[in-house]
């Protein structure tokens, strides 16, 4: 079982709205590196994601589900600080990252996006070689040595398994791999920089199958070391490789849970509907 | 035949009168100046300083004016890209969509785009005036560098809003700073600087009234900032002045070096830009 790692009591219970299970998370709480309190999103004084309760568990893969337009991707969004580059996006509350809340003032947006790897619905590799796209970010981060920069690429693309694809060709550029290769690419990319956690934006989308199924075992994978969030809109994924789930509807959190839990005992009216597919 | 057929058929064979009447205005320009400039373009024309009397007739070249030319525009060229991607890149990526700062930017280079060339040399030939710089290598640096930074701008701007947001998106997550972010993105955008620098240099290079008063004129190639240097256009407008004929003829064998400098600019940096994106992109 995925969530054997767990405590009991986290695995049993629904953990992530704090209204719901006030008092299983309080004693949780060092368990948990990823959470929000009373975050709200406004665009364009639109109120988007209404007073999120999140505690997203560590080591494992939470998906964030819900219908078009539900804020999944918005909610995402806050926890890299991506709403810094639109200002008409307003975020009110607190996302603490490893104890530190990412909205203080005096925390660094750099700092924050390094510790979370992003990977986006497109796959956008970088206009340069497929070297240069997994040594960009070491670059920026400081890493200057030749050698340790070679170790880093190799090692990063074999993990995503598309060092024996590509070694040959290290030095073409990167937008003459296929769609499913750049997606690990991007992956590796994003992991070169060393983050602390992985976040999917619908990462799987714009691929065929055969390439889905690399991506959501790399998942499987990342879990071991990362904390991954992704955002997904189908539930079959969801069920395949979330050990959590975090159902999304108008902006709120309506039902989180275990996998086991949320798919075969949902408590919500709502979350049965949107299971059954009445809508989505 | 319907009358939907009717329609089709009468607009096509329109659109294809206007593209053969644009292309047949091209052939009649480019055949005019080699016609007539043909016979007269020897070799000195390109390798030597006018002599005496070289207006008059007499032996000599333009070698002044085709280097001048080309110092002008290079120098132009810099100082005007120096100004221009950084306001392309800070309207584009640092200010947000909706600016009303990046419109009034936006809308200001759309009317100096359109101010004559001949104002900008008046304005130029003021300000040398009121600064106490005479008509020299500098001067024409500077005009032509005003005369040429809109459209830079221009349309360095249009290649920079149809960049999609996913590239610049990418780059911050992975915790890039903007000026990081910047240096990523030019290189994305390295064809269409190329097209907005073509743009920039024909009409520079082939530009007579700003250079008028601003660059002045000389038999010699400059050795500094503050002589006064020829350039091809006014080479062209004083040699057909001349009542000689065969300085008329010269004129346009000027004409001919001027476009097939610009035509070797041209297909060279499409080259180079092609082949950059093939390896590099």
């Amino acid at each position: 079982m995925r969530t054997a790692n767990f405590p009991l009591e986290i695995t049993q219970e629904l953990l992530f709205s704090k209204a719901l299970h006030e008092g299983v998370i309080n004693r949780q709480t060092q368990n948990y590196s990823l959470q929000t309190d009373k975050l709200n999103v406004f665009i364009d004084n639109q109120h988007i994601l209404k007073d999120i309760d999140l505690r997203i568990p560590e080591k494992s893969i939470t998906c964030i589900i819900g219908p078009s337009g539900c804020g999944k991707s918005t909610l995402l969004k806050t926890f890299n600080r991506m709403h810094d580059e639109t200002p008409e996006v307003k975020v009110t509350g607190r996302v603490v990252v490893d104890g530190l809340n990412i909205y203080d003032s005096k925390t660094n947006v750099i700092d924050t996006r390094k510790k979370m790897g992003l990977l986006a619905q497109r796959p956008c590799p970088l206009p340069m070689s497929i070297y240069d796209n997994v040594a960009f970010g070491p670059k920026i981060h400081g890493l200057r040595k030749r050698k340790s920069l070679n170790q880093m690429v190799i090692q990063y693309l074999q993990y995503v398994g598309l060092w024996e694809e590509v070694k040959g060709r290290i030095r073409t550029p990167a937008s003459r791999l296929s769609i499913g290769q750049q997606q690990r690419l991007c992956l590796a990319r994003g992991l070169a920089v060393e983050p602390h956690f992985i976040l999917g934006d619908e990462a799987t989308s714009a691929l065929d199958p055969i390439s889905t199924k690399k991506i959501e075992e790399l998942f499987l994978k990342l879990k071991e070391k990362y904390t991954v969030v992704l955002v997904t809109h189908t539930l079959r994924q969801a069920r395949r490789i979330a050990d959590y789930v975090v159902f999304m509807y108008m902006g709120k959190v309506i039902e989180a849970g275990t996998t086991e839990q949320f798919f075969n005992h949902p408590t919500k009216q709502l979350t049965k509907e949107y299971l059954s597919g009445s809508f989505s | 035949m319907k009358l939907k057929n009717i329609e089709e058929t009468f607009f096509k064979a329109l659109m294809i009168a206007s593209t053969l009447a644009i292309a047949g205005v091209l052939l009649m320009i480019i055949g005019t100046i080699v016609y007539k400039g043909l016979p007269s373009l020897t070799w000195d024309m390109v390798t030597k300083l006018p002599g005496g009397g070289f207006y008059l007739g007499k032996e000599g070249g333009v070698l002044n004016a085709i280097v001048g030319s080309i110092y002008i525009v290079a120098g132009s060229l810099v100082l005007s890209l120096f100004m221009s991607i950084p306001v392309v890149m800070y309207i584009n990526f640092y200010l947000p969509k909706k600016s009303w700062f990046a419109s009034v930017v936006r809308f200001s280079f759309d009317i100096l785009f359109g101010i004559p060339s001949i104002v900008y040399g008046a304005f130029g030939f003021a300000l040398m005036v009121y600064l106490g710089v005479r008509a020299s290598l500098m001067g024409g640096i500077i005009t032509i560098a005003m005369l040429i930074t809109p459209i830079m701008m221009r349309s360095l701007d249009e290649v920079a809003r149809l960049q999609s947001r996913d590239l610049p998106d990418a780059l911050l997550s992975l915790g890039a700073t903007k000026l990081e972010m910047i240096r990523v993105i030019t290189r994305q955008i390295m064809p269409g600087l190329m097209t907005a620098v073509l743009l920039a240099v024909g009409r520079g290079i082939g530009d007579a009234a700003t250079v008028l008063f601003t660059a002045g004129f000389t038999d010699n190639i400059p050795q500094s900032l503050n002589q006064p240097v020829a350039t091809l256009p006014l080479a062209i407008f004083f040699q057909l002045g001349s009542p000689v004929e065969e300085v008329q003829n010269r004129a346009y064998a000027s004409a001919v070096i001027l476009t097939v400098i610009i035509l070797l600019l041209s297909f060279s940096a499409r080259f180079f830009s092609s082949r950059y994106s093939k390896s590099k992109i």
